[in-house]
């Protein structure tokens, strides 16, 4: 069904499922427990997750399947962003033809920067997205202030000549981001003994538009299309000389990635109405990079738990201060108790990039196949204990079969 | 008139001249081989046949139409596969997805956007690959990662890959350099077979004699980058020409 396979298609389904359920999975613990400053399950967040999850599979069409690896892809998210806040402005409210014009230009933009860069591989292609990335963000906080508002950002005014809709509301408001009347902000709360869950509609555009993309990007991954661009990345020379011309298949993955890119930045502004060019630099570049890496180069799911991992650390290891560490450890004596949150306070609050950087460091060398080779090697100990440890091919001298790439 | 046609092709790298007024001709259907001592120029000459290299000056003209100026990939295309000296695979994919790529190239051309569609679906391609990993016998090995296939398999599967597309002309690069007795052996037997399945040009530069005199129909000695002689095998073993350059004129 759908010109999946079956496992294929299961697959999808649990991620369609799980990303639905999202509100309630991401909110384990009651509202006033002390372990709630662990809930994920507000719409911000969740937003963040799917968000960054489509720029994640995006990327990874270009790195994980061809190995080209580009250190500028934030560029694309920032024109995004800053196209569909134009379209706010100038035409209405509805997030749809936003969304459309920020695929549109961030397309045109990755056909021009891909087109250049391309021309050559490895470190200098990194160098040259990375020249552009930058080159776009300069040009982004100074050289273009009339389209892009400089250091201050673009944001929606109460002067905009809307043309359809009006340019402020009846009560002297900015109108809100909406779908067809359906108003992105809104959400639901439903409270459940001590839980409360929020549906946001906002969130749930995101979660069904990650899911068409986590969709398209399957597709991609099992077409003849996909296997080029894995060939590309496992011996270009051989492709030359089976008469396949390389060029065009990396042009068409670096697009591709770039349009998701811009998909990824569109909906930013549509969640939130403002586009600023730090969303262009090259840290924002790295940081899908990381993402796409720490989950799993290369396989369908890694990039997103990737993206998933990164933006909870971010949000939620960044609250942790001083002060909710003291109450942890306040059934301590106070020497001990002082002590312990002397230990851990390079890792939380402020400086939860350490610990995120300790763990890319753990998982980039023990698990190189990031969070998803975890999980397999997880799943394969479980199995070798139930089938019992009788016939058990010997490790060394079996031909290795190919993980499945969806894996 | 042969497939193939080199007229005064010359290379010069800096001081080095490494192919001088290089004259061939292949004729349809035959096995040339093209032998001489290391430094001859034999790797040159390959190079400038399938683009990897543009000659200084002289024409090579495959089946009418020149090929100086063309990339690899459109060599291709017209009907000129390459086998390498170490084999060029896709390590990274299974010995099918290996064979199913030229399979695509072949149908397709150089470059399709086939990004919707799944490459299970697409039988003709998959019955293709099959049935030529089941000639080159390595059916049993289909799901296994090629990099992890010995020496002498990933050279049959580059051989097999380069079959698929049919090619006009099959150009060797030593493709027996480094391996056993046996395997070369059976390298032997798998180009005389696929020479007798189907109508090919096999042009191979080689350096094991023993190769070269079981299967080539026409020899080109190569020396300094000139060709010293062309002929049938029978007359190039007792050449005191081909003795000379190989040997040294102590010798």
């Amino acid at each position: 069904m759908l010109g999946l396979s079956k496992k294929d298609l299961t697959f999808l389904l649990i991620v369609a499922v799980l990303t639905l359920c999202a509100p309630f999975l991401l909110n384990p613990f009651p509202t006033d427990s002390a372990m709630a400053q662990f809930n994920a399950g507000y719409p911000d967040l969740m937003q963040r997750f799917v968000i960054f999850g489509i720029f994640a599979i995006g990327f990874n069409i270009l790195f994980g399947l061809t190995g080209y690896l580009s250190f500028g892809h934030a560029a694309f998210l920032g024109v995004g962003s800053y196209s569909a806040v134009w379209m706010f402005k100038l035409l209405s409210m509805n997030v749809l033809p936003a969304i459309l014009l920020s695929m549109i230009i961030a397309g045109l933009f990755s056909v021009l920067i891909g087109f250049v860069s391309l021309r050559r591989s490895g470190i200098y292609f990194s160098i040259l997205t990375l020249a552009f990335a930058q080159m776009s963000f300069n040009l982004a906080y100074s050289v273009l202030t009339p389209i892009t508002n400089g250091e201050t950002g673009l944001q929606l005014t109460l002067d905009d000549p809307r043309v359809l809709g009006q340019s402020a509301t009846p009560q002297g408001g900015i109108p809100v981001t909406s779908l067809f009347g359906i108003e992105m902000r809104a959400t639901h709360e439903l409270a459940v003994g001590g839980w409360t869950f929020q549906f946001n509609a906002g969130y749930y555009l995101c979660a069904i538009v990650m899911i068409l993309a986590f969709y398209v990007a399957l597709r991609i991954f099992r077409s003849p299309f996909g296997l080029m661009l894995r060939a590309v990345k496992s011996n270009q020379n051989r492709l030359n000389y089976t008469g396949l011309n390389p060029k065009p298949y990396t042009l068409a993955a670096f697009v591709i990635s770039g349009v998701y890119a811009g998909l990824a930045g569109g909906l930013l502004a549509s969640m939130d109405p403002l586009a600023g060019a730090e969303r262009m630099q090259w840290t924002a570049s790295g940081e899908v990079v990381l993402m796409t890496i720490l989950g799993g180069a290369g396989t369908m799911i890694g990039p997103v738990l990737g993206a998933g991992f990164i933006k909870y650390f971010e949000n939620i290891f960044s609250k942790i201060n001083d002060t909710v560490l003291h109450q942890w450890f306040a059934f301590m004596p106070d020497g001990m108790e002082d002590f312990f949150v002397f230990l851990l306070h390079p890792f939380v609050g402020k400086g939860w990039h350490l610990t995120l950087g300790i763990l890319f460091m753990l998982v980039v060398t023990f698990l190189p196949g990031g969070l998803v080779e975890g999980g397999q090697r997880i799943a394969r100990l479980l199995r070798r204990e139930r089938t019992d440890s009788n016939d058990r091919p010997d490790p060394e001298h079996h031909p290795r079969e190919t993980p499945h790439v969806a894996e | 008139m042969g497939i193939l046609e080199v007229k005064g092709v010359n290379k010069r790298f800096g001081g080095l001249q490494a192919l001088g007024d290089v004259n061939l001709s292949v004729a349809e259907n035959t096995v040339h081989a093209i032998i001489g001592p290391n430094g001859a120029g034999k790797s040159t000459l390959l190079n400038c046949l399938v683009g990897k290299l543009i000659p200084d000056t002289g024409s090579v003209m495959f089946d009418g139409q020149s090929v100086l100026g063309r990339t690899p990939y459109e060599i291709n295309q017209m009907g000129i596969s390459r086998v390498f000296q170490t084999p060029e695979i896709f390590g990274d994919l299974t010995v099918f997805e290996n064979m199913v790529i030229p399979a695509f190239a072949k149908r397709d051309g150089a470059f399709r956007m086939h990004a919707f569609e799944s490459v299970a679906n697409e039988k003709d391609i998959c019955i293709m690959a099959e049935q030529m990993l089941v000639d080159v016998n390595m059916q049993d090995k289909m799901h296994m990662h090629s990099a992890s296939l010995s020496r002498g398999d990933k050279r049959r599967l580059e051989m097999a890959m380069c079959l698929l597309q049919e090619p006009r002309l099959l150009l060797l690069d030593e493709p027996t350099a480094g391996m056993a007795r046996a395997d070369t052996n059976n390298t032997i037997d798998l180009l005389k077979e696929i020479k007798q399945k189907r109508d090919i040009t096999i042009a191979i530069i080689e350096h094991d004699m023993h190769v070269v005199f079981s299967l080539a129909d026409r020899i080109t000695v190569l020396a300094q980058g000139t060709p010293l002689v062309e002929d049938v095998p029978e007359n190039i073993r007792g050449n005191p020409k081909v003795r000379e350059a190989y040997l040294g004129e102590a010798a």
